[in-house]
């Protein structure tokens, strides 16, 4: 579109509406920047920079206390076990209950299909509410265990309709050479399905992976034992509950005068902590997650 | 003797469509399905038989059965407490402070971004407003309070303004503010995705022909790229008119209870964190807690009837 003959034609008034487009997207941009920058020069300052300093905006010294205090927290360090684990499980599990229901369902013969859709449709707009279901998850003798946080959110009907519709544009023509040649079903899907179709794949099993990563509610709802707990249940107590003696060394560490250290900072430097997984994944993401919303947008 | 032919031929096709589901070919399609239907029905179909629950006086560690039954008992009590009046109040209020606030925000971004001729400065603005979407709401929080507590820079700033230090989380029309801007904050790049993605299908000739009848930016803008991307607004629109009784979607939990407080539940307790807090803070009262929770569902559920009729009345495609 951005031609040179189209640019030289460009008149004082599009230059002047180019200029201001680009200003108000540069200060969003800042918006957006901002409370990041926030809670990083937060998260290395020192007590008597913030107490002494009006308006702490630009950092004075860099004081690495409150990360040296989080890392040799034992609960915190143990929590991001507890989420990498039920990230790659969960993800694992979830990906397998969905890939095939979504193949099957994407079978325009399938006898009784628009009756299956129905059944995944309804329970997407009407649900039993909270406690009837707690009380399923306690009865199947889930309560604190880490398969409390991976298995009542494995299905998410709405990303397996996104697959679904995906499969629906793959053409046939693959599958019937593989069906002439004898491949079952289950053989078709593994070794031909799957295997091409790695856009949706990458995009759904993000999808469930962030879901698991950033899920507090199961962990708040389910999990007693400390030791069992996800890094988010964890961040909720420093951010949320504002209690800020974590583990036994965290507390150690408040009572003793000589590490003083300004709540706010450990309260940022465990935002940071669980902020940089998801910075790191970020490209992929913004790639895949793009993707996957435009794959969403074409309807069955 | 033709009709008796045809009427055995038609009994025979039929015998067949009706046994088609047991072929060899369909049965392993079946078999793939039963880990995905397994999960529906164990985790939402379940569960939607205990909303019996709602009728009953729970009793821990009683079957069902064997508790009180208290018919609509406590539907009465529901609808005489004021406290979960108050909850659908605030639910309806904070649903429609959305629809004014944030619904048009991504609108008017992918707009602007639309504008953006260089591709690269494009994606780079893209990819800075969209990364707050993968932050949980808990990492959320800790940056707004960050900006926002008693001692957070933004206080910090008034104050050296000389300027009193404003309680954004223990006023309620601040704490209101604070939901809405932190919402907007967290999501809009990635709401405008979806309104790029529509822009993106729009015919480029469009333009074209366009630019030679004379078209500024403004016009084409108006007469192209608005007409292109109005179906998308449509949907989106009347979905989040579905999700009223949420406060603005199943996010809307997660930020309202990580954030609130006693001191705004006057107008931020929504009924989901008023279920929350019924079931699990307040004694175990199960029984009351699911009949709010199915009064909710049932609303939210014709809600959504009513509001995917319309999107078919207005000639766009609806949910299902």
């Amino acid at each position: 579109m951005a031609t040179g003959a189209y640019r030289l034609h460009r008149s004082l008034g599009s230059r002047i509406a180019d200029v201001t487009i680009l200003g108000v997207l540069t200060f969003l941009a800042l918006v957006t920047i901002f409370p990041f920058y926030n809670v990083l020069i937060m998260s290395v300052a020192r007590y008597r920079d913030i107490v002494q300093t009006p308006l702490y905006i630009w950092p004075q010294a860099i004081d690495l206390t409150a990360y040296r205090m989080i890392f040799m927290d034992r609960l915190l360090g143990n929590s991001f076990l507890v989420s990498v684990v039920i990230t790659l499980g969960g993800t694992a599990l979830s990906m397998f209950v969905t890939i095939p229901t979504a193949w099957a369902l994407s079978k325009p013969d399938l006898p009784g299909r628009n009756w299956l859709f129905m059944v995944v449709i309804f329970s997407m707009y009407f649900s039993g509410g909270l406690i009837p279901w707690y009380l399923v998850i306690r009865g199947l003798g889930m309560l604190n265990t880490l398969w409390v946080l991976m298995i009542p959110l494995a299905f998410n009907a709405f990303f397996m309709i996104l697959m679904k519709n995906y499969f629906l544009t793959m053409p046939e023509s693959l599958e019937e050479s593989a069906r002439i040649d004898g491949a079952s079903n289950p053989q078709i899907l593994v070794r031909i399905v799957v295997p091409t179709s790695a856009p949706i794949m990458a995009t759904i099993s993000l999808f469930y992976a962030v879901a698991r990563w950033n899920d507090w509610f199961m962990g708040m709802l389910f999990i007693r034992d400390p030791m069992k707990l996800p890094l988010q249940n964890v961040l909720r107590r420093v951010v949320v509950e504002a209690n800020l003696e974590l583990g036994n060394v965290m507390a150690a560490a408040m009572r003793d005068s000589v590490m003083r250290i300004y709540p706010m900072t450990i309260q940022m430097a465990t935002v940071v902590v669980a902020t940089v997984p998801i910075l790191l994944v970020y490209p992929f993401l913004q790639k895949h997650f793009t993707k996957g919303i435009l794959l969403g947008s074409i309807k069955a | 003797m033709s009709t008796a032919n045809d009427v055995e031929l038609a009994v025979r096709v039929a015998a067949y469509r009706r046994r088609r589901w047991l072929r060899p070919k369909y049965r392993s399609l079946y078999m793939m399905l039963i880990p995905g239907f397994a999960f529906l029905l164990v985790f939402s179909y379940l569960p939607m038989a205990g909303i019996s629950l709602a009728f009953f006086q729970y009793q821990f560690g009683r079957a069902i059965w064997e508790m009180p039954f208290v018919g609509l008992g406590h539907f009465d009590v529901l609808f005489g407490n004021p406290e979960f009046w108050r909850a659908f109040r605030n639910t309806i209020m904070i649903s429609m402070g959305r629809l004014i606030i944030e619904f048009p925000a991504p609108v008017i971004l992918a707009l602007l971004l639309n504008e953006v001729r260089h591709s690269g400065l494009k994606r780079t603005y893209q990819t800075v407003y969209t990364f707050p979407h993968f932050l949980s709401w808990i990492v959320v929080v800790g940056i707004m309070n960050g900006l926002f507590l008693s001692d957070g820079v933004v206080n910090q700033f008034l104050n050296v303004l000389g300027q009193p230090r404003v309680p954004f989380f223990t006023r309620g029309n601040w704490f209101l503010g604070l939901i809405f801007g932190s919402s907007l904050w967290k999501t809009v790049g990635w709401s405008a995705i979806i309104y790029l993605a529509a822009i993106a299908g729009i015919n480029p000739e469009l333009y074209d022909s366009a630019a030679v009848d004379g078209a500024n930016r403004w016009q084409s803008m108006w007469n192209v790229t608005w007409p292109g991307m109005r179906g998308t607004v449509v949907v989106l629109l009347i979905l989040s008119v579905g999700q009223l009784l949420n406060a603005g979607g199943g996010a809307a939990f997660d930020q309202i209870f990580n954030m609130y407080n006693p001191a705004v539940y006057s107008v931020a307790d929504i009924i989901d964190t008023y279920i929350y807090r019924q079931s699990f803070q307040r004694g175990v009262n199960f029984g009351y807690s699911t009949a709010v929770g199915l009064f909710k569902a049932v609303i939210a559920f014709f809600l959504v009837l009513v509001v995917n009729r319309a999107a078919k009345l207005v000639g766009e495609e609806g949910l299902f």
